[in-house]
């Protein structure tokens, strides 16, 4: 099984490089384009079949290390 | 003579200038205590240096925290030891929890590297009683993630207890947000955890603690672990500069 997971700044959490993009893409013409959020993307390979364990053990990971759940959300994917 | 450990993450830069300035400057026994150990025998204060443990992978802070070492910096901080962390030091204790809040990317996106003018809002800690409250030091920074962010209800807790130590401010000793070099919560530069053992700063006392260097402003904080430690403020004072 394989986990996609993102972590981004929480909403309400200034994101200094989102900013600095968003700008960017209104200066190309992209007027509509706003709330742009940076973020991380992570791939990690599981030997766990179960899919509720497997959430499980990946909610423990972004918990414990791969968010910092002061500042950063995350949110995941399995994919067989 | 008192014993300081000064912990060595993969990546810490700034582990012999907090050696240096206990051993020689200030005369003490100092321990270089590598990231692998899980013992720490008969130290009464330890250090936790600036540089970039890990690389800054994943967080600043993030992986170094699950270092061996942590778990005994942990218990010597509960049990009322003193541990400063300086820079990436600081970072690490946000991330162990041994002080609240988080680092977010500097304001501007840049790393910064130049002095700063910082004020000392809490004289009454084992951190720097040897300053007047209110003294305004020349300090220099140097990180790209110092920007200090903490939700409002532990914001409000810390600036009741005093737990907000050190601040930027102007030369003047005026807090404003033009002297915030960061973006920092309530322009923070350091804090100090509710028990009042482990401080956590971002700014670098270490390469200010000389006259020689040409600033000795951060020296203070050194001396006024090493006065808390002995109990002894008057004797200590008296160390030339």
């Amino acid at each position: 099984m394989k986990a996609k997971i993102y972590v981004t700044l929480k909403q309400g959490i200034l994101d200094p490089q989102g900013k600095a993009i968003e700008h960017a893409l209104d200066s190309l013409g992209f007027k509509n384009a706003g709330n742009v959020r940076v973020g991380k993307y992570m791939e990690v390979d599981l030997e766990e079949k179960d899919k509720v364990k497997a959430e499980a053990e990946v909610k423990q990971m972004c918990e414990k290390l791969l968010a910092n759940t002061i500042v950063e959300e995350y949110r995941y994917e399995l994919t067989a | 003579m008192l014993k300081i450990g000064v912990v060595i993450f993969p990546g810490s830069n700034c582990d012999h200038d907090c050696q240096h300035i206990f051993k020689n400057v200030l005369g003490q026994y100092v321990e270089m205590i590598w990231h692998k150990e899980t013992l720490l025998a008969g130290l009464d204060a330890i250090v936790l240096p600036g540089g970039f443990s890990y690389g800054d992978y994943l967080r600043t802070g993030a992986i170094a925290r699950f270092s061996p070492v942590m778990g005994a910096v942990k218990g010597f901080a509960k049990k009322g030891g003193l541990v400063l962390g300086i820079c990436n030091g600081f970072q690490i204790l946000l991330e162990a929890g041994l002080l609240p809040g988080a680092m977010l990317r500097n304001k501007s996106l840049h790393f910064i590297c130049k002095d700063v003018s910082m004020k000392v809002e809490n004289a009454a800690t084992s951190f720097t009683s040897a300053y007047e409250s209110g003294q305004v030091l020349k300090i220099p920074i140097a990180h790209a993630d110092g920007n200090y962010y903490t939700d409002p209800v532990t914001l409000a807790s810390m600036q009741a207890n005093a737990q907000i130590v050190l601040r930027y401010c102007t030369p003047e000793g005026k807090v404003t947000p033009d002297a915030n070099p960061n973006g920092s919560l309530d322009n923070i530069a350091g804090i100090i955890n509710a028990e009042g053992n482990v401080l956590g700063m971002m700014p670098h006392p270490e390469r200010c603690a000389e006259a020689v260097l040409g600033n000795d402003d951060g020296k203070q904080i050194f001396l006024s672990m090493l006065e808390s430690l002995k109990g002894n403020k008057k004797q200590l004072k008296m160390i030339p500069a």
